[in-house]
Order: structure tokens, then sequence, then C-alpha cells
């Protein structure tokens, strides 16, 4: 067991070698066309292929959503349990739980192929060739999932508030009239912002995250098990107190 | 000419080279051998930059490779091939697109003339048939051409091998052998390989550095090996009953 103090020193030490690592992240790509190419391939790869996932999830979740929605808001106004899964979904479901979700998706899979090209030689032959590998590796899954964000929020929130109208349609607690004039009352655009700004954040966080625990691995193959773990760990709480610091910040 | 002028290593606190000093010479093959554990490989990646040295220079044609920054030092790899243990090919190409990725990050050749170079890299090794395949696809002494055939397309100037014939059968280790040979004389590259199996000391050995715990132990051509009186070189060149047969006919 390593004492509480190494513990804290290696704390710094990660924090330091990411910082260093990102600083190499953020450089000019060897070739923009080839790096096109790549982000393109990342978006694909990364992001399209987890859109199913998302709508499963957020279709049953609004659905469960509205319905504990309708059963707490029995005596409240019947608009008030649209209004109440929609902005549940907006503000906090489909930034904070699909990042969450993405992280061990997503996260995993980048510190499993980046750690297994660490540990087969491959990182090296890219330094070796010249190639500034952090770079060629990292960004272009930055800069798909960044992109990717909004749009996979906004697909979210569309089948989370579907999902919902369809619990409800399902059960007997609220008419669906009473849940789509719900849903069109009081709308607050800037919340839709807010949400797109969260999960461009929280994209960046456990993309960058994961690359780093991937790129850290070193001896074995057992490492890159270990990394892809402390890769979701860390991504989670990580985007958890990020969730907070914005949420203080822009609300 | 590549000059390493004592360099030292060390991991953890653990001295891994001593004081490191040697001379590979231009256009020859140049082995440095050793057991395992013995230094072969970090040596290796010290001289190509994959490692810092702690201490200590490596001269790459009267250019002092570990004072540049790491901009310059990219540029001066591009004139670097290497052949990693495990062939160290990207997964997420083919054959083909392995041999061509060099050329697509560095070459300003078009897409047609990629592919020509790339061709004739394979059809070098051998390989030709084989270029629509995936690397998992590939068996052992396939990965190790493949790799050479990747090593060689920039056309480079220096060529370093770790352990270019480990894992293969004999026959698939001589071939590999041959060809590093044949490639390294053909376009006067100067070829630094790491093992530690004696068939390839003999058949393309031109200049021997023995490496024993860190440290230079020995110097000197293959035809110099078998009457060297160095007892941990001895050792290790007659660790098998074989060699020790060859040494009793002499």
């Amino acid at each position: 067991m390593l004492p509480t103090s190494l513990y804290r020193l290696n704390f710094f030490t990660d924090i330091g070698r990411y910082l260093l690592l990102m600083r190499r992240v953020f450089s000019k790509p060897q070739r923009w066309r080839i790096f096109y190419a790549q982000a393109l391939d990342e978006m694909m790869g990364l992001g399209i292929s987890s859109l199913a996932m998302v709508a499963i999830v957020s279709i049953f979740v609004g659905a469960v959503i509205a319905i504990q929605t309708s059963l707490n808001l029995m005596s409240a106004p019947s608009y008030m349990v649209g209004l109440a899964t929609r902005d549940s979904l907006i503000l906090e479901f489909c930034s904070t739980m699909i990042a969450l979700i993405l992280a061990g998706k997503v996260g995993s899979n980048i510190a499993s192929q980046i750690g297994s090209m660490r540990i087969t030689e491959q990182i090296d032959a890219l330094e070796l060739m010249g190639i500034n590998s952090a770079c060629y590796l990292i960004l272009p899954k930055m800069l798909a999932m960044v992109i990717l964000a909004p749009f996979i929020t906004i697909f979210s929130i569309a089948l989370g508030i579907f999902g919902g109208l369809i619990g409800l349609a399902l059960t007997d607690y609220l008419t669906v009239e009473q849940y789509i004039e719900g849903i069109q009352r009081d709308f607050t655009p800037y919340y839709v912002t807010y949400s797109i700004v969260k999960s461009m954040v929280f994209a960046l966080i456990f993309v960058s995250v994961s690359s780093f625990w991937g790129y850290s691995v070193r001896h074995s193959t057992l490492e890159v098990g270990r990394n892809s773990t402390r890769a979701v760990v860390t991504s989670c709480i990580c985007i958890l107190i990020f969730n907070l610091l914005l949420t203080e910040l822009l609300l | 000419m590549i000059a390493a002028k004592n360099i030292h290593k060390a991991f953890n606190g653990k001295q891994v080279l001593e004081g490191i000093s040697a001379v590979f010479e231009e256009g020859k093959t140049n082995l440095i051998i050793g057991q395992s554990g013995s230094g072969k490989t970090v040596l290796l990646k010290c001289l190509v930059g994959l490692h810092r040295a702690d201490s200590g220079e490596v001269w790459f044609h009267g250019v002092e490779y570990t004072a540049l920054s790491r901009r310059q030092r990219s540029g001066m790899r591009r004139q670097i091939g290497m052949l990693f243990q495990g062939g160290a090919l990207f997964d997420f190409a083919t054959v083909e697109g392995n041999v061509m990725f060099p050329l697509t990050m560095f070459s300003s050749l078009s897409k047609g003339e990629q592919r020509d170079r790339a061709h004739a890299c394979l059809e070098r090794v051998n390989l030709i048939n084989a270029r629509k395949l995936q690397i998992s696809e590939l068996s052992g002494g396939m990965q190790k051409r493949a790799a050479i055939a990747r090593a060689i397309s920039l056309r480079p100037k220096y060529l370093f091998c770790d352990e270019p014939n480990s894992g293969l059968d004999p026959k698939t280790a001589i071939l590999i052998d041959a060809l590093i040979k044949e490639i390294t004389v053909e376009n006067s590259i100067t070829t630094i390989i790491n093992t530690h199996d004696m068939n390839s000391v003999m058949e393309i050995g031109d200049k021997v550095i023995f490496l024993y715990s860190g440290k230079k132990w020995w110097e000197g051509t293959k035809n110099d090996i078998l009457d060297a009186e160095n007892v941990e070189l001895n050792e290790f060149v007659f660790a098998n009953s074989l060699a020790k047969k060859a040494r009793g006919m002499m």
C-alpha cells in the first residue's frame, strides 16, 4: 500500500502529465487534409455509433421522468408535468447523464485503443517517423466529439420528450394533449444553449481524460484494462465537478 | 555514420546503460548483441531518440541528434527507418496502407506515385500479393516483412532493427536477415540491429558490439568473435552446443 502522501504526489503528477500531454495535443496537425479525414472517421466511429444507445436511454428515461413527475404533481396544474419533464431533460439529463454514459462507452474505447497502440509500439512508430502522436491520435477524436456533442444533445432532448409522451400515452396518469400543452409552455431557449455548452465541455473532458489514461499505459496488457477503468472513473468525476461549476457560472 | 558517446541511462534508480560509446559504420550492418536484459533495446531507443539518455551524446553524420529540439528531431527522424520487435504495424490500415502511411504524411508525391512506391517496397519484400490484407491476417514473418517495407518507403539513410527475427522459425529468420542485409547494401544504409541470435551475427554482421550488464564489453568483427578471449562473450557465443561444435571444428 502506498502512503497517503505518495497518493497525493501521484495526483499532482498526473495533473502535470495531463497538462503536458494537452500541450502536445493542441498543436498544428502535420497534414490538415488527413486531420479532417480522421475527424470524420472518428465522428462515425465514436459518435454516430453511439446514437442507438443514446436513443434507447433517452426514450426510456423520458418516459420514466414523465410518469414519476405526473405521480408527484397530482395536485399541481396538469401542464406542469410536460414543463417539468422538458426542463429536467434539457437542463440535466440530456447533457450530464448522456455525457456520463458516453464517458463509459466512448471513454473506455478510446483508452483501450490508445493503450493497445502504446504497448504494441505503434505510438513509438509514429513518434519515430517524426509525427506528434498525441496530436495525431487525440485531436481528431476531440474535434469529432465536440462537434457531435450538440447534435447528440438535441437528439436526446427530442427523443426524451417523445419518450415522455409514449410513457403517458401507455398509462392513464395524464392525457397526451395535457402533456403537449405542458412541453410548449414557458420555454426558455437559453436552457438549450446551456445544455449544449455543457455537453461540449463534457465531451472535451471525457475524450481528453480517456486519451490521457490510454497514453499513460506503459508496460502490459493488464495496464490497458486498469487504465480503461481509470479513464471512465476519472472522466465521470470530472464531469460531475464541471457540471456543478458550469451550473454556477451559466445559470 | 552514427556515433554514441558515453551514453548513460537509468530507470527508477537502476542503471541500464553505463557509459556506452560506439561508432556504427556507414553502409554496413552493425550488430548489438547481448543477453536479454543487457540493455540492447534501451541503447537502440536512446540512439533513435525514443528514450532520452540521462547523459551522453548521439551524432548522426556530424549532427548532434541529442542536442536538437523536438521539431528539428522530427525532421531528422524522416531519415530513420525502424523495424520494431513486434512489427508495430498500424491496426487501422491494410498492409498497403501501412507502407503508404509515411509517404502520405511526408512526401509530396501524388496518390498514384505513393501507391507505386509502396508497391515497389512490397515487391522488394515479396509481399505484393498480401497488400490488401489486414495486419491481423498476416503471419509473424509477413508482419516483419511488411514492417521492413514501411521502414524503407521513405528511402531512409539509417535503418534500426530491434530483434528482427525474434519469434520466427529458423528458415524465415534467415530470409529476414538476408533481406535486411540486401537492403543495406543496395541503398548504402547504415543499419543497426539488436539481436541475440548468433546465426544472424555470423550471417550478416559486419561490425559487432557486445553488451554485458549495460556496459560495452567487447567490439569487433564477426570474424574476430570466435577467437575472442573475453569470458562473458564466449559464454554468450558458445551457449549452445552447436556453436561449441563449430568452434571445435575450427
